[in-house]
């Protein structure tokens, strides 16, 4: 086996350091905020989610890639995409573990954080969230533990297999479309009570993911040399193409929807978001306008295949989608939900340094959980390799 | 044969120490006794039999409880007959009129904390009021 | 044994001692005594409010009902975006916005509207709250159980009508005279109006009710005879954004 880069050079330890350091200051601000309760955040009675519940729609989006692979996969037959399936899987494994923990700084309660499972209420899509992630987390801990051992010992996986690849396919579906019930089904947020959510929430996460997996592989390449090889990187950048093109579209219904339809509500969440209010620019109008220019920008490199397949511009584009759903999910959704507030009135949110420090240490964890998971994983995804 | 021995029998020494550390710390100092509780003057019994009180009370207070607060079944009828308000503070903290010397005498001996006291309001607490008006149960 | 296989049994008696402990020790046995209603209740098949906004638009009444209920059930006196209220003034367009008028007629536009928890009919909160630590009792009141709170603040987003409260810090320092009588909240739940439950169990009516000198009914919305029911029939009233179908239970009285 090829001692890598990954494995041997002083610059895989410099990163885990760098990222310990990022949680460990993020437990500390988490600490700061166990004592002194949420009023270290920028949240208030009118805006009662934000940055944290963000983070989380974005990560669950992110956690939900596998489906994208595993269905070309096993329902389709598309070989060149079971290589980088483990990837895949440890990306979900990260960003679900990640994912969880966001929603647990969130609470102002954590210790009695079991009463979900105490008192279980199935109107509660909160309830939900917690049983699909769970089960989607045990899941892709189970398939990706089988699928490595058997890709290692140089066998086909059981036949059985496909019983719990099919439940986490269903699990990751799941997962997306209970995190955008959470918001679509709650009267009088005019910005999230519409039914064009969840076909959002599914067309991000399948551009994000791929995206983010994609960029991971390029990087990987760059330090070890492991090869996903040109089919795999085409698939994933295609569907990457389309389901961010969707995406896009979505959105503009329901742009067309609110604009042309004016009624109040809906208008005032739209124009707030890009233009403030009564002339008062807000500081996420400028993210709203850049979002947008890369989304359009992004969707310009990557529909044209002959642009798709120029290597040097991919990762370029690929990041453009990622920027663009980030701002989409993790810091437009809460605010555009909460704004107007039920009083019509606007309540100003913008994250605060504790609560940017908490998410901060969150991802680098997810980052720590998935860098050690590739690299124990990877000269096994080398041995088999063409 | 015996692999790693070198990790695993220092590993079960440090292991087992680390378990039985509260025993050992717990021979070396001085003996529990229990702490002597200041009752309340003129009282004679509590809700309950004294020795279920001290045995159960925590348990008594999650049924008051859900009893008070989710069924709206606010009255104790007692073993004995009595009628009582199922009330930490407008019963209990009656009689027992102070926090510290009633409740914290044992928990702080067995260094339990319970937090009923994040939300429920000693009667010692400084600034402390009693609104009239309130009417009274049973 | 191979050494795989008794890593495999031991992790798995390791994960399922913490799964049948808990089973054993939530097995608990009942009380030594029972639980009764006490004589004193009032009940209702469905308890409701009718606020007269033209009795009630000063603001030394605003003031006297709000300290009666806000000193009653240790509410904390902060100011700003994180403050905690049950009862408050808001203006027309902000108490009704969407229906009011506009231009709003000036006796409407310089009124103060008190706001509260429309202890909903089809309460949104409740259908949302994970743990069932916010329920609607048989008599119409939407209550909180704020022992099983877990501060997730669901029930916030799903309030339409911002009724609702979070402690983003200890309460204490903003009740520097607490009340006795009544228990105060802990730093990470949601709070709101109770309807004031624990007086009807008294056999007394809301704070704001009996300090609002006849400005604001309250009864049973089922009763015919009921004051509720009779000043509705009298005049014109409102609820706030019917569309949403929550059914409030406060009525206004324009």
């Amino acid at each position: 086996m090829p001692e890598t880069r990954l494995h041997s050079s002083t610059a895989f330890k410099i990163w885990i350091a760098g990222l310990l350091l990022l949680v460990f200051a993020g437990t500390a601000v988490y600490v700061c905020q166990l004592v002194h309760g949420l009023g270290v955040t920028d949240l208030s009675r009118d805006v009662s989610w934000g940055f944290y519940i963000a983070q989380f729609s974005f990560l669950g989006g992110v956690a939900a890639t596998p489906l994208i692979l595993l269905i070309p996969a096993c329902c389709h037959g598309f070989v060149p995409f079971r290589k980088i399936l483990v990837c895949a899987m440890f990306m979900a494994v990260a960003a679900t573990i990640s994912a969880t923990l966001i929603i647990i700084v969130d609470l102002g309660q954590p210790r009695r954080a079991l009463n979900v499972i105490l008192h279980p209420s199935p109107s509660s899509l909160m309830f939900w969230d917690m049983v699909t992630l769970t089960a989607y987390l045990v899941l892709s801990l189970a398939v990706g533990r089988i699928g490595l051992a058997c890709e290692k010992n140089g066998i086909e996986p059981p036949r059985w297999m496909i019983v719990p690849v099919y439940a986490l396919g269903l699990a990751a579906l799941a997962t997306r479309i209970v995190g955008a019930f959470l918001f679509s089904g709650l009267p009088g947020r005019h910005y999230w009570h519409t039914a064009i959510l969840a076909p959002r929430f599914l067309a991000s996460a399948f551009s994000t993911g791929p995206a983010l997996l994609l960029l991971m592989l390029f990087v990987l390449r760059r330090l070890t040399g492991f090869d996903a090889g040109r089919q795999a990187v085409r698939g994933l950048a295609s569907i990457t193409a389309y389901a961010m093109a969707a995406n896009v579209l979505f959105f503009l219904f329901e742009l067309f929807t609110v604009l042309y339809g004016q009624a109040p509500g809906p208008m005032h969440t739209v124009t707030y978001l890009f233009f403030g209010h009564d002339g008062q620019g807000a500081w996420i109008n400028g993210w709203m306008w850049f979002a947008s220019a890369a989304a359009l920008l992004s969707l310009a490199l990557l529909l044209p295949s002959g642009l798709r397949d120029n290597e040097t511009l991919l990762p370029f584009a690929l990041a453009l989608v990622v920027a663009a759903n980030w701002i989409d999910k993790g810091l437009s959704f809460m605010i555009g939900g909460f704004t107007p507030n039920p009083f019509g009135t606007i309540t100003g949110y913008a994250p605060s340094l504790a609560e940017i420090a908490v998410g901060l240490g969150i991802v680098a964890l997810g980052l720590v959980i998935l860098s050690c998971l590739v690299r124990t994983a990877l000269p096994a995804g080398e041995q088999t390799g063409p | 044969m015996m692999y790693n021995k070198r990790y695993i029998i220092p590993g079960i020494l440090v292991f087992a120490l680390a378990c039985s550390f509260p025993f050992l710390l717990n021979a070396t100092s001085e003996p529990y006794t229990r702490p002597a509780l200041k009752l309340p003057p003129g009282e004679r019994a509590c809700i309950e039999p004294t020795s279920l009180m001290r045995t159960d009370h925590m348990r008594i207070l999650n049924e008051w409880r859900d009893a008070a607060v989710r069924d709206g079944k606010r009255v104790y009828v007692a073993s004995d007959g009595k009628v009582w308000e199922a009330s930490l503070q407008n019963t209990c903290m009656r009689c027992h009129a102070n926090r510290e010397q009633f409740c914290g005498a044992c928990h702080n001996a067995v260094s339990a904390r319970p937090d009923c006291w994040s939300c429920h309001i000693a009667p010692e607490t400084p600034g402390a009021v009693r609104i009239s008006g309130g009417g009274k149960l049973p | 044994m191979r050494r795989r296989d008794f890593l495999k049994a031991a992790g798995l008696a390791a994960v399922s001692l913490p799964l049948a402990l808990p089973a054993a020790a939530f097995a608990e046995t009942a009380a030594e005594g029972t639980f009764a209603r006490p004589a004193t209740v009032l009940s209702a098949g469905r308890w409701a409010m009718v606020i007269d906004t033209r009795k009630m638009a000063s603001p030394a009444m605003q003031r006297k009902v709000i300290t009666a209920c806000h000193a009653w059930h240790n509410v904390p006196s902060f100011t700003g975006p994180q403050e905690v209220k049950w009862l408050w003034g808001a203006a027309y367009a902000a108490a009704f916005p969407e229906q009011a008028l506009d231009p709003p007629p000036e006796a409407l536009a310089s009124r103060s509207f008190l706001l509260l928890c429309n202890h909903c009919e089809n309460p949104p909160c409740v259908r949302v709250c994970p743990t069932g630590a916010t329920f609607k009792r048989d008599d119409g009141i939407v209550v909180m159980d704020y022992h099983r709170c877990i501060g997730c603040r669901s029930c916030m987003a799903g309030c339409p009508y911002g009724a609702r409260s979070f402690n983003f810090t200890d309460p204490r320092p903003g009740v520097p005279s607490p009340n006795l009588e009544y228990p105060m909240r802990a730093s990470g739940v949601v709070e709101k109006c109770t309807f004031c439950a624990e007086r009807l169990q008294r056999g007394a009516l809301p704070l704001c009710v009996e300090a609002s000198e006849g400005g604001i009914l309250f009864g049973d919305l089922l009763d015919a005879a009921s004051p509720v029911r009779k000043a509705l029939e009298a005049g014109l009233a409102l609820r706030r954004k019917p569309g949403l179908g929550t059914g409030p239970g406060v009525y206004y009285i324009l």
